[in-house]
């Protein structure tokens, strides 16, 4: 086995490692994200029906889908739905609440400075470092926009 | 020099035991752990303490079923998936018995073997070789957090959740389960840097360890009842036969891999099958070791196979190193007669 190259052995990996079901997964992911959405849009016409504006009601939505996120990621549910949804919960936002929530529990055992406090976001903390860069760097280039 | 050891006096095994978490107990081997828990913790408050908690008990199933102490044992060779092997320090220090702690990643069942039989056949006594993994503490190390969602590839494996022990003698004896040779396996690049598929990195070590052992023992695959690798799942199978099929089609016909037993594939959730160095170590327990104790194979060739890498190392893109150390183990004087032409396949 020391006389193939590299090459060779990634050809025969390829040659016997199935291939992800591409359809399946993209369906999946478009039905659970899409009936995320639908629920979370239900939440914000339900709060307008409830008295608040417009602009609350779409924060309130997103903060209740965040916590239901949670919740189910402390009752071990999410995890076996996301097995099969995929990117249907990764990408709403129940996937930055599941991330931060599932690595806050993880990290209990080691105590809440060194364990929690820093391991909270080692999941999420690409999302947010990135998020903030591609934050500043919009609101730069809107600012010589707006100064042009 | 040849590179199999072949014991002057092979150790006897004496006694053998395994213990799992919840999908181990779903699987086909199920109702032949000497105890599994559902939950996981096995009365830990950690899931690291959990796995140290199944080498203890695994330990003393074995011990209770010989109905000795601990203090009889003269050695412990064990090792874990955990950092440090600290699984294995924290579960088995309370045994006050000379300890080394051995790592080979999923290899580790059969490299603790080897080491142990090689101590027995020099200096004869008694000793246990111990060795766990379990689901949860390697998702937390190597992966992500446990109740993170996230869709895993069809390639990936899941970690058992299991640990063996087993009690060896190095005294002399007419009749049982020996282990009679040892071979050490060279480190193989696995070429792939792709952690969730391990099983095809691993499968290139194995192959070169089959080889390599029928070249230099001069045996025939045909003189094993079957030829068992470690946790090659469904698709580091599928390269292995793939490797082996011009040269060594009877190594196929008589190969299982312990990752493709220890759960049902097609039901469980399980993508490639199972890992882990519990894998070799329940399935040897809870299968192939019973099947020799009662005559109904005379031997077989046990492959654990061990993917070295760290998460650091895959992140800076470092292929997995593939290792496979081998042990042939034989049941002396035990064969029942074969009826009907055929003896002891399931």
């Amino acid at each position: 086995m020391q006389g193939l190259n590299e090459k060779e052995k990634s050809a025969i990996i390829k040659k016997c490692t199935p291939k992800s079901r591409v359809v399946k997964n993209t369906l999946s992911a478009f039905f659970v994200g899409g009936g995320i959405c639908l629920f979370a849009e239900l939440l914000r016409r339900l709060y307008i029906y409830l008295g608040e504006s417009e602009e609350n009601a779409g924060i309130f939505a997103t903060l209740s889908i965040v916590l239901i996120g949670g919740i189910f990621t402390a009752l071990g549910i999410f995890d076996r739905l996301a097995r099969h949804a995929g990117a249907g919960t990764l990408v709403p936002i129940t996937g930055f609440s599941n991330s931060v929530v599932s690595s806050a529990i993880d990290s209990a055992s080691e105590g809440y400075i060194l364990g929690v406090g820093s391991k909270i976001f080692t999941v999420a903390g690409p999302v947010i470092l990135y998020a903030t860069v591609s934050g500043v760097i919009y609101g730069l280039l809107y600012y010589i926009y707006l100064s042009l | 020099m040849s590179r199999i050891i072949k014991f002057a006096t092979p150790p006897t095994l004496l006694s053998f035991s395994a213990v799992g978490g919840y999908e181990e107990r779903r699987g086909p081997l199920g109702d032949r752990f000497d105890l599994t828990d559902p939950t996981e913790k096995f009365g830990q408050k950690t899931w690291e303490c959990a796995e140290a908690e199944m080498s203890r008990l695994a330990l003393n199933i074995a011990l209770g079923k010989l109905g000795i102490s601990h203090t009889e044992l003269d050695l412990i060779v064990a090792g874990d998936l955990q950092n440090q092997c600290v699984a294995s320090a924290i579960g088995l220090s309370s045994f006050g018995v000379p300890y080394l702690g051995v790592y080979g990643a999923c290899s580790t069942a059969t490299e603790s073997l080897a080491v142990l039989s090689l101590f027995l056949s020099q200096n004869g006594g008694m000793g246990a070789a111990v060795t766990s993994s379990h689901n949860s503490a390697a998702e937390r190390q190597f992966r992500n957090p446990i109740e993170y969602g996230g869709q895993r590839t069809p390639t990936a494996q899941w970690t058992a959740t299991a640990a063996g022990a087993f009690l060896l003698s190095g005294a002399p004896t007419e009749r049982g389960v020996r282990i009679t040779e040892c071979m050490a396996g060279r480190m193989i690049d696995g070429g792939t840097t792709d952690a969730t598929n391990m099983g095809a990195a691993m499968a290139f070590a194995a192959a070169d360890s089959i080889i390599t052992y029928f070249e230099q023992s001069k045996r025939s695959p045909t003189d094993f009842d079957y030829i068992v690798t470690g946790d090659l799942g469904a698709v580091g199978t599928r390269v292995l036969y793939e490797l082996l099929s011009d040269k060594y089609p009877s190594v196929i016909a008589r190969h299982l891999d312990c990752g493709n037993l220890l759960y049902d594939l097609k039901k469980r959730d399980v993508h490639s099958g199972a890992s882990g160095c519990g894998t070799s170590a329940a399935v040897l327990s809870t299968h192939f070791l019973p099947m020799l104790s009662r005559g109904e194979i005379g031997s077989i060739l046990l492959l654990s196979t061990g993917a070295l890498m760290s998460p650091s190392s895959v992140l800076q893109g470092q292929n997995i190193i593939g290792i496979a150390p081998a042990i042939r183990i034989e049941g002396v004087g035990l064969r029942k007669q074969p009826q009907n032409g055929f003896a002891g396949h399931i």
